[in-house]
């Protein structure tokens, strides 16, 4: 099993190994959102409250999910580099924070269209709303700061800190919406209780989340790839590569 | 068809979310496989003018 583990965490078979990987997360991530769009566009019944409008759920709750689920990736792999010295982890790291400022662009983006017609307004500062606007400008801090810096291992450490410091945002994001009085509606899914949900509407937003997830794994590959790239340049492994 | 494109008066707002979503997806799969790609070219020109340089 550590045998196992350790083979993966060398840069060459990782290299090989996302490679392979990549096409099949991203086939049956494509596969899962036709079904999941078809379920939550046409076979899930309308709301009785927002009518039809309760449908931007299908791509907003997802995205608010990965945004949180990329950043505890971000922050993890970044505790990791820190604590084991580990490249890979680092490379792990530096791949999710493009991915989790896009999906948390299109949380905040779907949430803005979805609260106009249900709230009257695109925008409020409300605790959720404003904690999720925090962690996009922790995923674009985390870019910039790594952007700035020169030399990779400070890079590295540096980012790393802001990574594992920001963390304290998500459980905010999270139960903001049970601490304080807040706009936006209760939790959907998470919590002690049955889902507050009937199974035709719930079905094709697991489906959207599992889509969205994959998707996003594929896109970690790929741009875990170009990490080690990046910091294995002047590795034989990288030489023999580039030539053949 | 109309009935469902006009989603029940909602057909904007459920339009734009579904159709935002897709476009920024899409654009993050191309610009992560487009990144990996140029990597890999530039990392090549380098090594042959390296090579260049070191007989």
């Amino acid at each position: 099993m550590w045998n196992w583990f350790y083979k993966l965490a060398s840069p060459p078979h990782f290299y090989k190994t996302a490679g392979r990987l990549e096409p099949w997360l991203m086939w049956s991530a494509a596969l899962l959102l036709v079904v999941g769009a078809y379920g939550g566009l046409v076979t899930a019944p309308p709301d009785y409250l927002q009518g039809e409008g309760f449908r931007i759920i299908y791509v907003h709750v997802p995205s608010a999910f990965l945004s949180m689920f990329a950043y505890m990736v971000m922050a993890v792999a970044s505790a990791i580099g820190l604590i084991w010295r580990m490249k890979l982890a680092y490379c792990v790291a530096a791949a999710a924070a493009p991915a989790g400022a896009a999906f948390t662009f299109l949380a905040l983006c779907t949430g803005a269209i979805w609260g106009q017609p249900m709230w009257g307004t695109w925008w409020e500062w409300d605790p959720r709303l404003t904690a999720e606007l925090v962690l996009l400008f922790l995923f674009l801090g985390y870019i910039f700061l790594r952007d700035a810096l020169r030399d990779t291992r400070q890079a590295d450490r540096a980012s790393a800190i802001l990574a594992i410091v920001g963390v304290v945002n998500i459980p905010i994001i999270h139960y903001s919406v049970e601490w304080w009085n807040s706009i936006h509606q209760g939790p959907t899914l998470v919590k002690l209780e049955t889902p507050s949900i009937a199974g035709d509407m719930l079905w094709p937003l697991l489906v959207m989340i599992a889509a969205y997830q994959l998707l996003f794994l594929g896109v970690l590959m790929t741009a875990i790839r170009t990490q080690v790239l990046e910091r294995e340049k002047n590795a034989r492994w990288v030489g023999d590569l580039l030539r053949g | 068809m109309t009935e469902f494109l006009e989603m029940g008066g909602y057909a904007r707002y459920v339009w734009s979310a579904f159709g935002l979503s897709l476009t920024v997806l899409v654009i993050m799969v191309y610009w992560t496989r487009r990144s990996l790609r140029v990597t890999r070219q530039r990392l090549a020109r380098r090594q042959q003018s390296m090579q260049g340089v070191g007989g």
